[in-house]
C-alpha cells in the first residue's frame, strides 16, 4: 500500500501538520499498525522534493517548530491518477484497496468507481486464467483454478464492499 | 401402537387443518361443505320413513268414509260428512261438508268446533290462495264466511289446501257414494303402508345413486391441497415423526374437515327441514315436524362419516411415501390388474342377478342386495376406470404439442387424472340407470284410459238427490261451455232381492242416448238395448213385457227401493258406439219418459260437457257451476292417458340433484386443477419464454381434462346402460333405452369439463405472464 | 449512448417498475452475433428482467431494444412469441424440463413449436444431445437424470432451433463448480461454433469469465465494465 498516496489524499481536504496526518492516517487505517512519525517526516520531504507538497507555513512557538503541508495540484492529480488504476490482481491486497476507497469516500470521489475499475480487472484476470484452463492440461486446471477461486474471493469482498458503500461513507465522515 | 399415540396423532392434524392459514381454510372448507352435502343427504334418508309414516297416521286419522255398504243410524254421537273435493288449476282441494247430528257428534282431527251453516274452516295454505288475487272464481266456489284454520293434525302437509264447511242439507241414503253418517273419524283397522316394492327399489338406488358420487366426492376432497399440506407433514418428518405418525396427522386433518363437515350438514339438514315445510314437491308437502330422523340413524351418521374420512385418508397416504425433505409418490406403480377390477361389478350384477323378472306382483326386492349389489356397480366404475384410463391413453399416439404434453402428463398420473373423473363417472352411471328405470317403469304407469277427450272434455258426477234436468241447464249456460250431455244410470234385477240377472239402465234424452249408441231413431219414449255379449241370460231375462226391479236389495247391503218395472215394447236392439261416452255400454237405454218418476233417486247423475278452448279458465267455470249446483258433485277433466306424473317430476328431480353433485364435483376439479396449475407455475412461464402459444397450452390443458373424463363418461354409459337394464329386468319391465337421459346426463358431465376449463384458462393466462419466471 | 455497430441486439435507457418496485432504470445494453456477455449485480438489482426485456418476454415501460434492426417495442406479444421461438434459445437455472416429456421430446419441443415434424424434430434433437454428450439420456424423462446432465439437455433444447441469442439466466445456479463449469464450457463452445450470442446472467464471477465481457447491473442501472477500465 501507497502510504505516499495516503497521505496526499489526506491533505486533499486542507492543510495539515505532520502530526495531524499521523494522527488522521493511523485513525483511518492504521488499525493494527500505526505510523511512525518518521515515517511521516520521510514521506512527506519525498513529496515535497518532488513537487506533489508544499509547505503552507512553520509554527514555532511552544514546542518543536511544526511545518504545515498542503497538497499541489500535481498532488491532486497524482492522487487522481492512483486511485484510478486498478492494482493487480493478487491476493492479500485488500487493505490497499480499502484505503483506496476509504480515500476516495474522504475526498469525495466516486468509491464505486474504483471497485468497478478493480472488479473489471479481476475478471480480466479470470477470463484469461479461465481461457488458459481450457487450453490446458490438468496441471493448467488445478493452478488456473487455485488463482480463480482467489480472485472470486477477491471479486466478492468486491461486491460486498460496493453494497456497503453507503454505510462506509457514514462511518468515514464521522 | 396405543390409543393415547393415535388420539395425539389425530389431534395434531385436526390442529394444523384449523392453522394451515387461507388456502387450508379455503380446503376445510371445500372439504367440509363437501361431507356437509353427504351428511344432509344422509340425515334426511334416515328422516324419509319416519316421514312416510307420520303422513299414513295422519291419513288414517282423518279417513271419513266407510266400507260398509250399510248407514248406521242417527243418533247423538253422529255427524254427516260429505265430500266436496274441488280443483284449483291442477291443484286437488280437500273439501268435506259437516253436519253434526247431536251434542256428541266427533270433530274431525284438526278442529275445535263444528263449522256452521255458511262458515267453514280452511288449511292456511288454502287461506293463502282465496285470499290471492286470481282467485275470484274459486272464492264464487267457496262463497263460505273463513271462521278458522285447521289446526297440523288435520292436515297431511303444510301446502295441503283443504276447508270443512258447516252443512244442515245432507241426508244420507243407502249405498250413497258422497254422503257418510260417522260416529267416529279415522280408520277402524289402522294398517301400515305396504309400499310398491318397485317404488322401494328406485328409491333404494335414488339414495345409492346420489350418495356414492358423494362418498366419492368425500375421498377426493380429503386428498385436496396435496402439495401444501405434504410439505407440512415432510417438515414433521425432519423434526422426527415417523412415517405412521404422519399418516395418522393427515388423517387428522381429513377428520378435522369431517367434523366440521358434520356441523355444516346438520346446518343443511335443519335449512332444508324448514324449507321443506314451505315447497310443495309433486303437490305433496311435509310439515318440518315430520322429518325427524331416528336417533340412532343419526348417532351413525355422526361416527361413520369421521370414521370414513379417517380411513379414505389412511388408505389413500398407502401410496404416498413421505420423506423428511419431501414426498413420493410412489413413483413407478405395477401395471393396473384387471382381474379383480372386474370382479367388483361382475359381484354386483351377481347380486341383482337373482332378483330379475320379480316384478311388482312378486313381493320385495332384498334390500340389502340391490344396495349392495347397485353399490358394487358403481363402485366397480371406480375401480375400473383408472385402468382403463391408464390402459388408453398408454396407446394413445402422438399428434400436435398440446396433445403430446397432456397425454404424456396423462401417462405419468393416469391415477391421479382417473381419481379427479371418479366421482362424475359414477353420478353419470347412477343417473343414468336411474332415468331408464324412471323411464321404462313410467311408461308402465301410462295407461289408456278409454276416453276421448275429443268428444267432451268434463265430466260432472252429482250427488245423489241433485236435480240432473236443473244441473245440466246450468252448464249449458256456463261460460266456456259449448254443449252438456246428461245422462243417469242404474240397475235392474229379475228379481226384488238377490236377483240372478242383473243389467244396466242408462236414462237420458235422445241426443243424449246417441253419444252411447248407434240408434236408427229416437223418440221420447224408445227403449233399446244393447246386448251384453258375455251375459246372454241376462238378455234373454229382460225381453219385453217381463218384470224386473229397479234397485233391487241385495244380502249384504241395504234395502234398496225395489222399484217394480216392466219392460215396454218396442224394444231395439242398438250397438254401442266405439267412440261412446261411457265405457262398456250395455243393458237398457231408456228415454226419460219411460221410467216412473220415483225410480230418478235411485239413479247415478252424470253431466258431460264439451268446453270452448277459446275460453280460458272454462275448467274452473264448470267447476264453480258444479259446486253451486251441487256442493257435493265431483268434477273431473278428461285425459285419454293417465300418466303417473310423479316419474315426470322424480326424475326432473334427479337430473336436478345428478346436476348439482356434478358442479360440486366440477368445483373439486377446479380446486386441483389449479392447485396443479400453480405448481407448475415455473415451468408454465419458461415455456412461454421459448415461445409457445398460449393455445397450445389452453389445449393442453382442456385435453388433460377432456381425455379422462371422455374415457369416464363412455364407461360410466356402459355401466349405466348394463344397471339399467337390470333394474328394469328387475322391475319385471320392458328394457328400453332412453336416449335422452344418456345424452343428457353426458351432456352435463362435458359441460362440467368445459366449464372447469374455461374457468381454469383465466388463471392459467395469469401464470404465463413472465412474472412466473422471477425468482425473487 | 449510441450502439457500437454490428450489435445484434441492443437495448437503450430501459425503464421497468413492477408496482412499486423499479426493476430497471435506464439500463443499456449491446451485443454483437458470436459474443457472450455476462451480466452480473446483485440479486433483486434487475438483471433478470434485463434479460427477459431484451428476450421480448417483457415489455419494458420505456426505451428501446433493436433486434437484427427490428424495434420489438412495436412488436405485439404474438410477434415476439414468433420471434422467441424462432431466433431465440433459453436455459434457466433450473433447466424447466417439461417432466413428463422423455428428453429428447423435451429438446425436440421448440423444434415442434416451429412446426417442424416430431420425427424431424427429434432426430435434429438428438444430434444436439450428442454434441452436449447426453445422448444416452434421450429416452428418460427428467425426473431420471442428474442436475447436471438435466441442465445439459436444458443447453441441448436452448441450441436445438440454431438460435441467433441464447438467454442464460443462472444455468449453473444449482449445479456444483464442476458440473457448472462443464455446462459453461458446452454452452460457449457451441454458442461461438455457431455464431450464436449469448447473454449470461450469472452472480458467480467463475460463470462470469467464461464471458467476452461484462455488464453490472446496480440498481436497475447497467454499466459495461469494458468502459470502466
Amino acid at each position: 500500500m501507497s502510504i505516499g498516496h495516503t497521505l496526499l489524499g489526506l491533505l486533499e481536504s486542507g492543510p495539515r501538520h505532520g502530526y495531524d496526518l499521523k494522527r488522521a492516517f493511523d485513525e483511518k487505517f492504521g488499525h493494527d499498525r500505526p505510523l511512525h512519525y518518521g515515517q511521516v517526516y520521510s514521506t512527506m520531504s519525498r513529496l515535497l522534493k518532488n513537487g506533489l507538497v508544499e509547505v503552507d507555513g512553520i509554527e514555532t512557538g511552544g514546542g518543536p517548530e511544526r511545518k504545515r503541508y498542503a497538497i499541489t495540484d500535481a498532488g491532486v492529480t497524482d492522487v487522481e491518477r492512483w486511485l484510478a488504476t486498478p492494482e493487480k490482481p493478487e491476493e492479500y491486497l485488500q487493505s490497499t484497496l480499502y484505503t483506496k476507497v476509504v480515500l476516495a469516500l474522504l475526498t469525495h470521489r466516486d468509491a464505486a468507481d474504483v471497485l468497478d475499475t478493480q472488479r473489471a480487472e479481476h475478471l480480466r484476470s479470470m477470463r484469461i486464467l479461465t481461457d488458459r484452463k481450457r487450453k490446458g492440461d490438468l496441471a493448467d486446471q488445478l493452478i488456473c483454478d487455485h488463482a480463480l477461486f482467489h480472485l472470486e474471493a477477491d471479486l466478492r469482498w468486491l461486491e460486498l464492499t460496493a453494497a456497503r458503500l453507503d454505510k462506509l461513507r457514514e462511518a468515514v465522515a464521522r | 401402537m396405543n390409543v393415547r399415540q393415535w388420539c395425539r396423532d389425530l389431534g395434531m392434524g385436526v390442529r394444523f387443518a384449523f392453522t394451515g392459514g387461507r388456502e387450508g381454510w379455503v380446503r376445510m372448507v371445500l372439504t367440509a361443505v363437501g361431507v356437509g352435502l353427504g351428511v344432509a343427504l344422509l340425515l334426511l334418508t334416515t328422516a324419509l320413513p319416519n316421514v312416510l309414516t307420520v303422513r299414513h297416521q295422519r291419513e288414517e286419522a282423518r279417513q271419513d268414509f266407510t266400507y260398509s255398504t250399510k248407514v248406521p243410524p242417527r243418533a247423538d254421537n253422529t255427524v254427516l260428512v260429505g265430500e266436496s273435493d274441488t280443483k284449483w288449476h291442477s291443484r286437488d282441494i280437500r273439501g268435506r261438508r259437516l253436519q253434526p247430528e247431536g251434542r256428541r257428534a266427533p270433530l274431525p282431527p284438526g278442529l275445535d268446533r263444528f263449522p256452521a251453516k255458511g262458515d267453514m274452516v280452511v288449511s292456511p295454505a288454502l287461506k293463502e290462495l282465496l285470499s290471492s288475487d286470481g282467485a275470484k272464481l274459486l272464492r264464487q266456489r267457496l262463497p263460505y264466511r273463513i271462521t278458522g284454520t285447521i289446526g297440523e293434525p288435520g292436515l297431511i302437509g303444510s301446502q295441503e289446501l283443504a276447508y270443512y264447511a258447516g252443512a244442515d242439507d245432507l241426508v244420507t241414503e243407502p249405498g250413497s257414494t258422497r254422503v257418510a253418517r260417522l260416529s267416529a273419524f279415522g280408520e277402524a283397522h289402522p294398517t301400515t303402508e305396504r309400499a310398491d316394492p318397485v317404488l322401494i327399489l328406485m328409491m333404494l338406488v335414488v339414495f345409492v345413486v346420489l350418495l356414492m358420487p358423494v362418498a366419492v366426492f368425500i375421498a377426493a376432497a380429503v386428498r385436496f391441497g396435496g402439495e401444501r399440506r405434504d410439505r407440512r407433514l415432510a417438515a414433521l418428518r425432519l423434526v422426527g415423526s415417523d412415517s405412521r405418525m404422519t399418516r395418522r396427522i393427515a388423517a387428522g386433518e381429513a377428520l378435522a374437515g369431517a367434523l366440521l363437515g358434520l356441523v355444516v350438514g346438520t346446518g343443511f339438514f335443519l335449512l332444508g327441514r324448514q324449507a321443506a315445510g314451505s315447497v310443495e314437491v309433486l303437490g305433496e308437502s311435509f310439515f318440518p315436524s315430520y322429518l325427524d330422523p331416528s336417533p340412532a340413524l343419526v348417532a351413525l351418521v355422526a361416527v361413520a362419516v369421521p370414521a370414513a374420512a379417517v380411513l379414505v385418508t389412511l388408505l389413500a397416504m398407502r401410496g404416498v411415501v413421505v420423506e423428511p425433505l419431501g414426498v413420493v409418490r410412489t413413483a413407478k406403480q405395477a401395471r393396473r390388474r384387471l382381474w379383480w377390477r372386474l370382479l367388483l361389478p361382475l359381484a354386483g350384477l351377481g347380486m341383482l342377478y337373482p332378483m330379475i323378472g320379480q316384478g311388482r306382483s312378486n313381493g320385495d326386492f332384498n334390500q340389502y342386495l340391490v344396495i349392495g349389489g347397485v353399490m358394487l356397480l358403481l363402485v366397480g366404475v371406480t375401480a375400473l376406470l383408472p385402468w382403463v384410463v391408464e390402459a388408453v391413453v398408454a396407446r394413445l399416439g402422438s399428434g400436435a404439442v398440446s396433445w403430446q404434453l397432456a397425454i404424456r402428463r396423462l401417462q405419468l398420473t393416469s391415477g391421479s387424472a382417473a381419481r379427479m373423473v371418479n366421482g362424475i363417472a359414477v353420478a353419470v352411471a347412477g343417473a343414468i340407470a336411474l332415468q331408464m328405470l324412471f323411464a321404462g317403469v313410467e311408461s308402465q304407469y301410462t295407461k289408456e284410459t278409454g276416453r276421448d277427450p275429443n268428444r267432451v272434455q268434463m265430466e260432472v258426477d252429482l250427488s245423489d238427490g241433485a236435480r240432473l234436468d236443473v244441473a245440466a241447464r246450468e252448464f249449458q249456460h256456463t261460460k266456456g261451455v259449448r254443449a252438456s250431455v246428461a245422462i243417469s244410470s242404474g240397475g235392474l234385477g229379475d228379481k226384488r232381492r238377490d236377483p240372478d240377472h242383473t243389467a244396466g239402465i242408462t236414462v237420458g234424452d235422445c241426443a243424449a242416448l246417441r253419444e252411447l249408441a248407434h240408434l236408427p231413431s229416437c223418440r221420447d219414449g224408445d227403449v233399446f238395448v244393447v246386448p251384453d255379449a258375455h251375459d246372454e241370460a241376462a238378455v234373454k231375462a229382460f225381453t219385453p213385457g217381463r218384470h224386473g226391479f229397479i234397485e233391487p236389495t241385495y244380502t249384504e247391503g241395504d234395502r234398496g227401493r225395489e222399484i217394480p218395472w216392466t219392460i215396454p215394447a218396442g224394444l231395439r236392439h242398438v250397438t254401442a258406439r266405439k267412440d261412446a261416452l261411457q265405457t262398456n255400454v250395455n243393458g237398457l237405454l231408456v228415454t226419460p219418459s219411460v221410467l216412473p218418476a220415483r225410480a230418478a233417486p235411485t239413479l247415478y247423475q252424470q253431466v258431460y260437457v264439451r268446453l270452448d278452448p277459446a275460453v280460458p279458465d272454462a275448467e274452473e267455470y264448470v267447476r264453480t257451476t258444479a259446486a253451486r249446483v251441487d256442493p257435493l258433485a265431483n268434477a273431473w277433466h278428461w285425459t285419454s292417458t293417465e300418466q303417473s306424473g310423479k316419474y315426470a317430476s322424480l326424475r326432473t328431480g334427479l337430473l336436478i340433484g345428478a346436476i348439482c353433485v356434478l358442479s360440486l364435483i366440477g368445483a373439486s376439479l377446479l380446486v386441483s386443477q389449479l392447485e396443479q396449475l400453480r405448481e407448475r407455475r415455473k415451468l408454465l412461464s419458461s415455456l412461454v419464454a421459448f415461445g409457445t402459444r398460449r393455445r397450445t397450452l389452453g389445449l393442453s390443458v382442456l385435453w388433460q381434462t377432456a381425455v379422462p373424463i371422455a374415457l369416464g363418461l363412455l364407461l360410466a354409459s356402459a355401466v349405466g346402460l348394463a344397471l339399467g337394464t337390470v333394474l328394469l329386468k328387475m322391475a319385471a319391465t320392458p328394457v328400453a333405452v332412453d336416449w335422452a337421459s344418456v345424452v343428457s346426463m353426458t351432456g352435463a358431465g362435458a359441460a362440467v369439463v368445459i366449464t372447469v376449463t374455461l374457468l381454469s384458462l383465466p388463471p392459467l393466462f395469469r401464470l404465463m405472464r413472465p412474472e412466473g419466471l422471477r425468482t425473487e | 449512448m449510441t450502439p457500437p455497430p454490428g450489435s445484434l441486439l441492443t437495448a437503450e435507457n430501459l425503464r421497468k417498475a413492477y408496482g412499486p418496485t423499479v426493476a430497471l432504470d435506464g439500463a443499456e445494453f449491446s451485443i454483437h452475433a458470436g459474443e457472450v456477455v455476462a451480466v452480473m449485480g446483485p440479486s433483486g438489482s434487475g438483471k433478470s428482467t434485463l434479460l427477459h426485456c431484451l428476450a421480448g418476454i417483457v415489455p419494458p415501460d420505456s426505451g428501446s431494444i433493436t433486434y437484427d434492426g427490428r424495434e420489438l417495442a412495436t412488436m405485439n406479444d404474438t410477434q415476439r412469441s414468433a420471434l422467441r421461438r424462432s431466433d431465440f434459445g433459453f436455459v434457466f437455472q433450473f433447466g424447466q424440463l417439461v417432466p413428463e416429456l422423455t428428453c429428447v421430446e423435451n429438446v425436440a419441443l421448440p423444434l415442434r413449436l416451429n412446426g417442424t415434424s416430431r420425427r424431424q424434430a427429434e432426430r435434429t434433437a438428438l444430434t444436439w444431445m450428442e454434441r452436449l454428450e447426453v445422448d444416452v439420456l434421450k429416452d428418460k424423462r427428467p425426473g431420471e437424470v442428474s442436475g447436471g446432465q438435466g441442465q445439459r439437455v436444458a443447453v441441448a433444447r436452448a441450441l436445438v432451433t440454431g438460435p441467433r441469442v441464447v438467454f442464460a439466466d443462472e444455468p449453473t445456479g444449482a449445479l456444483d463448480s464442476l458440473n457448472g463449469e462443464r455446462v459453461m464450457e458446452l454452452l460457449t463452445d457451441a454458442a461461438r461454433s455457431t455464431n450464436a450470442a449469448v447473454v449470461l446472467v450469472t452472480h458467480e464471477a467463475r460463470v462470469a469469465a467464461y464471458s467476452d465481457r461484462e455488464i453490472v447491473v446496480r440498481d436497475g442501472r447497467s454499466r459495461d465494465m469494458e468502459r470502466a477500465i
